[in-house]
């Protein structure tokens, strides 16, 4: 489903090179629930932003449901994203002068779809996160964890076949992430491949698999030498 | 989509009204202001006779000599001398000396007042050269010039006040005292500007109301109503005064292809040359032809005012849209987490571009309906600033209505190109990273 080799990313200024991702590697399959985690700046929020093909890569490859995404033009990559993919963001990133309704709207309207098959999906995502009643509030009116629900019928109305996840209960009161929570794995035991990052330790042993990444690459926890180096101190310690 | 960017642009409006206050005055003051002016231009400016002037002709002949002439312009009329030679020489398909008389008209009624009618001296051609439109009968005859008979053309206003608006071809009206038959009727005539006789009335004058042929009026010894210059003092009595070298008459030509107008030239110029070896020009020939919008021009037609006021105007809106710029500018970019969150799910650049392009366009419409009411109130209080009769042509008709809303719009997506593409540019990362 999203295969990237290689992959780099860098941001170059008249004196600098700073490289957010380097030889980044990973593979997720159709229907995975992955959760991408590590320390702040280590590029986490880098790779979903080029896995969501929100921003391009300096070098490898990135083949997405079996497209190679690099030499596509601006209008190639937003169908894509509009039709294959889902965001779900950490600060809910609804639009505050549209209603609930308006809001998982917008997709779909730049899908050019018909107004009754609209209708029939966001009424169908807002019953799925439970908020159709709220479908004429505005985002300023509800709490965070509906606004949160809100982005994630967004998300679904179009029904993508990747989910990317930016940290999405870092907003969050343990209860109403816990909640949020609950409805991705349902989501995902629908069938749905989502790609999470996350800080949180507790939220990602909840996906099927961890992807750790440090200064721009992916790498294994068990082979890790800075990761030994940090255990080995801690098992000193205690 | 269309509608559905219209209804964000309008939903965006209101958000923010204050602002939108401000860019819609900014377009409304700012067309209004061009267009008022504009309309005043355009009176002033248009081709009075659009589907003949790039064959009528203005012939000018220079009788007085370059001690009294400026930059070697030939005077902006003719002598009777050369009005007649001209005349009789019949090298146009159609020529017409003009002068304008002042005759009082006598109703039959004896109850009823003579009434001062503004009145041109013309040769048959006059009518079918400038399309004058008959709505009874039609020109007198070129016999009716040789004959130099007693016939007359009226407008429909005169018609409707001597005859009560019947039909009076063969009936007579009273001139003075004399008796003229009518030919025919036009109906309410009146080109702006009124380009056979600019010299008299500046382009604009209220439409006269009676033509009698040229050399019927010279019969009668009816003199010039308009300007009268003389280089030298011409003696005394009307023959003298006709034989002299004041000029007084306007001599215009229909002359159907450039080649014709080429000839003609030529004629002139030999004209001109005869005249120099007769002696009674001591100077070399010095003639011109012109056509109906350059004699306009050479005649300054168009008041310096308007000009001015109007490259002020457009100075204006370009102030404006500059003003606007900056505004739709700061509208847009702090809108730039929700163009960041419509890239996401699936705009493109182009997509972002045609919504804020629509959403000024909206800013545009409801400029252009400001700048209406305004051009509108503009339109009316022209006559503050213009003479009278320049000012009654300046109109808010439909064309202007329509020139007003898609200057409007036109003026707002055009200032909205930069801040529209500012728009588009935003990087959906960054704006959702640092949200």
């Amino acid at each position: 489903m999203l295969k990237m080799s290689h992959l780099a990313k860098v941001y170059r200024t008249e004196v600098v090179e700073t490289y957010a991702l380097r030889d980044f590697n990973i593979n997720v399959k159709e229907g995975e629930f992955v959760a991408v985690t590590g320390p702040s700046g280590s590029g986490k929020t880098t790779f979903l932003t080029i896995a969501g093909l929100l921003e391009t890569f300096t070098g490898g490859e990135y083949h997405l449901d079996g497209v190679e995404v690099s030499k596509l033009d601006d209008n190639a990559r937003s169908r894509i994203r509009n039709e294959k993919i889902g965001f779900i963001f950490q600060a809910f990133n609804l639009i505050p002068d549209l209603n609930v309704f308006d809001n998982v709207e917008v997709p779909l309207r730049y899908r050019g779809m018909k107004a009754a098959e609209r209708k029939q999906r966001i009424m169908d995502a807002l019953e799925r996160v439970g908020l159709a009643s709220r479908a004429k509030h505005y985002p300023a009116e509800l709490s965070g964890g509906q606004q949160q629900r809100v982005a994630i019928a967004r998300a679904l109305a179009g029904s993508p076949r990747l989910l990317l996840a930016d940290e999405p209960t870092g907003n969050l009161d343990t209860q109403m992430a816990r909640g949020v929570m609950e409805l991705l794995e349902e989501i995902h035991r629908e069938g749905a491949t989502i790609v999470m990052v996350t800080h949180d330790p507790e939220l990602a042993a909840r996906a099927q698999r961890n992807v750790h990444v440090i200064d721009g690459q992916v790498v294994d926890l068990a082979e890790d030498p800075r990761f030994h180096a940090a255990s080995h101190l801690a098992d000193t310690a205690s | 989509m269309f509608a559905y960017y219209l209804q964000l642009g309008l939903r965006s409006l209101r958000r923010n009204p204050m602002l939108t206050a401000l860019m819609v005055m900014a377009i409304g003051f700012g067309v209004a202001a061009s267009m008022t002016t504009y309309s005043v231009f355009r009176a002033t400016s248009r081709n009075p006779i659009p589907q003949k002037s790039d064959v009528l002709y203005m012939a000018q002949v220079d009788n007085w000599g370059p001690e009294n002439t400026e930059k070697g312009e030939p005077p902006n009329a003719l002598s009777y001398i050369d009005a007649m030679a001209l005349m009789r020489a019949k090298k146009a398909s159609r020529q017409t000396a003009i002068y304008p008389i002042g005759p009082s008209v006598i109703p039959e009624d004896a109850g009823r007042l003579p009434m001062r009618q503004g009145a041109y001296a013309v040769g048959a051609d006059f009518f079918t050269m400038f399309d004058a439109p008959f709505i009874q009968g039609g020109p007198w005859t070129s016999e009716d010039d040789d004959k130099h008979a007693s016939t007359i053309v009226i407008d429909r206003k005169l018609n409707e006040k001597l005859f009560n608006g019947g039909q009076s071809v063969g009936k007579q009206v009273n001139l003075d005292g004399r008796l003229f038959r009518v030919t025919g009727v036009i109906d309410e005539w009146n080109p702006q500007p009124r380009f056979f006789d600019v010299v008299n009335t500046g382009g604009f004058d209220d439409a006269p109301g009676v033509y009698i042929p040229y050399n019927r009026a010279i019969d009668l010894q009816l003199a010039t109503n308009g300007n009268n210059n003389c280089s030298s003092d011409p003696g005394e009595g009307w023959d003298n005064y006709i034989r002299s070298e004041c000029i007084w008459n306007a001599f215009w030509v229909e002359l159907p292809t450039k080649a014709a107008a080429a000839d003609y030239k030529r004629f002139l110029q030999g004209y001109a040359s005869e005249q120099q070896r007769a002696g009674r020009f001591r100077w070399a020939p010095n003639v011109r032809l012109r056509g109906v919008m350059e004699w306009l021009d050479v005649q300054h037609v168009v008041p310096p005012e308007s000009q001015i006021s109007l490259a002020v105007a457009f100075g204006f809106l370009i102030i404006c849209l500059v003003n606007t710029i900056g505004l739709l500018l700061a509208k847009f970019m702090r809108r730039a987490p929700e163009i960041g969150v419509r890239r996401a799910l699936g705009a493109s650049r182009r997509t972002i571009y045609a919504q804020f392009l629509i959403e000024a366009g909206t800013v545009g419409l409801a400029g252009g309906l400001l700048g209406l009411i305004l051009t509108g109130i503009g339109v009316l209080g022209v006559g503050l600033v213009f003479p009278k009769d320049i000012a009654r042509l300046a109109t808010l008709d439909p064309s202007l209505v329509l020139l007003t809303l898609v200057v409007a719009i036109a003026a707002s997506l055009i200032a909205a190109f930069y801040p529209t593409w500012r728009a588009a540019q935003v990087q959906p990362a960054w704006q959702l990273k640092s949200n």
